[in-house]
């Protein structure tokens, strides 16, 4: 985007060269301050990252934290990762937490979705006053009704079960149809009009004309009602026993094996590091390579209205 | 043939109108169709579904039934005796204990077991939403019987259910659409947010915890508590100190990130930047995990024993210090937001600054504007004003960023201005405030749910006043 740009303005480069031996000694010099900017600013962002890593490949003595800036022994190893696996329940964590959220992911996406397209290219008398309340429920601190949910759930016998989390994950998705109906509002009215006369139900324009040409958006609804899960360790500790650490999810397994209770810190930090650098990893690829569609997810919906 | 859909749109006139004259007449009309109607109509009226089995729509006309025969199951074996003492009684139950009962006819004790207040209020909710979802289907199903008379009067057959269906993939895709997502949206946010605003009017506390206590409507002596002054237990003065550093924190924490953001956006994408993407990636890896590991992360690198404090030989407590009203903590808490929102914004504000109209960029070069100028006068005010929903959301969102507070200090640490009430600790936003209340030892479900309304107008506030505000720059300032 930036080279087209570029390439469309030809005589800016007239320009550049044209000006004068000071100006170019300035561009030096502002340039260099800031690549150091930048180079100093990546350092700091990565320092933390690279901390974690190191953390989980050292091969511990007997305390988790590093205290000291160069340690004594610079030995590596896989030895914290073995420990989680072998002394933890990290391996079934971790296949509770994708199965929780695939599920609440295929769920989310198609409530998303179905509540996004209705608002967007559907008029009905009760639109208006349901985007309304909406809005107003929006407001409303998530886990403000956290303590009533858990009540619901154990009224209907779903407590400590997975069922239980990839209901509450997808129970209020109908919310977050903003920026779906945001980019479902760009598209024209014309394409649908033209199925119309064509004999096309509204179920299949919705299925085989506007779903397949709103892949960015299908992707980020995706993307984000995938990633939820695993971050989320509130409603997980509210929903899942803890004597049940078999049914932990990763984000809350991690984060009782440091904070379980005074002495867990120290005595796991070492091996929570490890977790964390494999979820880490695998979120963190997942994001880096679909960032193109998240952004323009975030964005749409943003700069309508 | 195509299906016919024959609902009498009632005209919208003024929608100015006061919304229960409207009900009102709407009512009166109602009744008088009914009144006037066949007796198919008044059938279905009586009991769901004998209209339409009347009229030979079988399948339509059992469902309905059904329903209804399920309702009224679901209300005489569970849903009305909550119902009835939840809106009736005043009270959320009356009999405190297991208590043993002398019964005359058996001549033995009986145990009669205690309520509990907390079912009674949920179950009551649970009870009342059923009900109201059933009143909105009876009205269907009255309404579809009067479409029915219509159709009859105008010598047309009346739908089939296959007719029926395919309106529901049509006309109607609507229904189809939204049906699960808002009964979900109901079972798992109104009915639960119902409940809890309700308890925001009793004493539901540690003091009054079911089963083995009972807890009652007080009013709003809550809200009261809220503002009130009193030693020991009144509110007002820990709450005025919360707020006000949610508000601090909100403010300083959003457009922090966001100039800052914008600026590192600005410089990773001049034209004479190299290494466009490695910059880029460099700072996206730090959002890309998780944010519940990062912050975690920070808290062991920032304690007491930390690895920073390590290199730089010091023992600060950075999330821990408690001088001149937790400064250090505050601003620590700030910073590692930064090091969390800076290339949030720089990734959502790339492609913004791409859009830029290049055009005008070039007008103002010719001039003679120097970067600064074209930064501060034109690319600046084109990205606040299409950022402005962004901002907003963003404010919302750090009023309510529990994360960042709760994973790096846990609300603390604690204090003595803070020290007592609701056991709030220094850094405690708003909501983990509520968090607290909602989850430590001594629990007060009451007063949590009077601070979740206070969030609530808080948001609402924030958004309506930006909202109304950036409308009125749109019209001055149009790039479109």
């Amino acid at each position: 985007m930036r080279d087209a740009v570029e390439k469309s303005n030809p005589g800016r480069e007239k320009t550049d060269k044209t000006s004068s031996f000071g100006q170019k000694a300035r561009n030096i010099c502002a340039d260099t301050v800031i690549h150091i900017l930048l180079a100093v600013g990546g350092i700091v962002w990565l320092l933390p990252i690279f901390y974690l890593i190191y953390t989980a490949f050292r091969v511990t003595p007997s305390t988790g934290i590093i205290n000291k800036l160069f340690p004594d022994n610079l030995e590596l190893g896989f030895g914290n990762f073995t420990k989680l696996f072998t002394e933890t329940d990290f391996g079934i964590w971790f296949w509770n937490t994708l199965k929780v959220a695939t599920c609440s992911c295929v769920l989310t996406t198609l409530f998303t979705l179905a509540t996004a397209y209705a608002l967007s290219r559907m008029r009905f008398k009760m639109r208006k006053p349901l985007m309304n309340v909406m809005l107003v429920l929006g407001m409303f601190p998530g886990f403000m009704s956290m303590i009533a949910v858990y009540f619901i759930l154990k009224a209907m016998g779903l407590t400590n079960s997975h069922l239980a989390l990839i209901l509450v994950y997808s129970g209020g998705a109908a919310m977050g149809y903003y920026i779906s109906k945001g980019f479902f509002d760009t598209i024209p009215h014309s394409l649908e009009e033209a199925a119309v006369l064509d004999g096309a139900s509204q179920w299949t324009i919705f299925w085989r004309i506007i779903l397949p040409l709103s892949k960015p958006i299908v992707v980020y609804t995706i993307l984000t009602s995938f990633i939820g899960p695993w971050g989320d360790f509130i409603f997980v500790n509210v929903i899942i026993n803890n004597t049940t650490p078999e049914k932990f999810t990763l984000a809350l397994g991690l984060y009782r094996l440091i904070n379980s209770d005074n002495g867990a810190f120290n005595l796991h930090f070492t091996e929570f590091c490890a977790g964390a650098s494999i979820v880490g990893l695998l979120i963190g690829s997942l994001f880096i390579f679909m960032q193109k569609y998240y952004v323009e997810g975030v964005t749409s919906g943003a700069v309508k209205d | 043939m195509e299906p016919i859909e024959t609902l009498v749109e009632v005209p919208q006139g003024p929608a100015q109108k006061n919304f229960f004259v409207r009900l009102g007449e709407r009512l009166k009309n109602a009744v008088g169709t009914v009144v006037r109607g066949s007796l198919a109509t008044k059938m279905s009226f009586c009991f769901m579904g004998l209209g339409q089995i009347m009229r030979k729509q079988f399948v339509k006309g059992i469902l309905y039934a059904l329903l209804e025969v399920l309702f009224i199951l679901f209300m005489v074996f569970f849903g009305g005796g909550y119902l009835v003492k939840f809106l009736f009684s005043g009270h959320l139950g009356t009999v405190e204990e297991t208590q043993q009962v002398w019964d005359e006819e058996l001549g033995y004790f009986v145990s009669v077991p205690g309520e509990n207040s907390m079912l009674i209020l949920l179950y009551g909710v649970v009870s009342l939403v059923v009900l109201v979802l059933f009143i909105i289907v009876w009205a269907m199903n009255v309404k579809g019987s009067v479409n029915n008379d219509r159709l009859i009067a105008a010598g047309k057959p009346v739908n089939t259910f296959r007719q029926d269906c395919s309106l529901y993939i049509n006309r109607k895709f609507y229904v189809t659409l939204l049906a699960i997502p808002l009964v979900m949206l109901t079972v798992f946010t109104v009915m639960p947010l119902l409940f809890m605003l309700l308890i925001a009017f009793t004493n539901y506390d540690y003091q009054h915890l079911p089963p083995s206590k009972l807890f009652d409507w007080v009013g709003f002596a809550n809200f009261a508590n809220l503002f009130s002054l009193a030693d020991g237990t009144g509110f007002f003065k820990v709450f005025l100190l919360i707020l006000a550093w949610t508000v601090i924190w909100a403010f300083v924490a959003t457009f922090s990130n966001y100039f800052l953001g914008i600026i590192l956006a600005k410089m990773i994408n001049r034209k004479r930047t190299r290494l466009k993407k490695l910059w880029r990636t460099m700072f996206v890896i730090a959002i890309a995990i998780p944010q519940f590991i990062t912050l975690l992360l920070m808290s062991k690198i920032l304690d007491g024993d930390g690895i920073l404090n390590k290199i730089l030989g010091t023992t600060i407590y950075w999330l821990g210090d408690t001088k001149y009203w937790s400064l250090l903590p505050r601003l620590t808490i700030i910073f590692v937001n930064m090091w969390i929102g800076i290339p949030y914004t720089m990734l959502m504000t790339t492609g913004i600054l791409m859009n830029i109209p290049q055009d005008m960029i070039e007008a103002a070069k010719l001039e003679g504007a120097s970067a600064w100028q074209i930064f501060r006068k034109i690319e600046m005010p084109y990205i606040f004003h299409v950022t402005t929903p962004y901002l907003i959301t963003q404010f919302v969102g750090n009023i309510n960023n529990f994360n960042v507070i709760w994973l790096l200090t846990g609300g603390g640490p604690g204090d003595n201005l803070h020290y007592g009430v609701g056991n709030s600790q220094s850094t405690d936003l708003l909501v983990t405030w509520l968090y607290r209340l909602t989850t430590d030892t001594n629990v007060q479900y009451g007063m949590a749910s009077v601070i979740g309304i206070a969030v609530f107008v808080i948001c609402g506030l924030v958004s309506l006043i930006t909202y109304n505000k950036s409308k009125a720059v749109k019209n001055e300032e149009d790039f479109q």
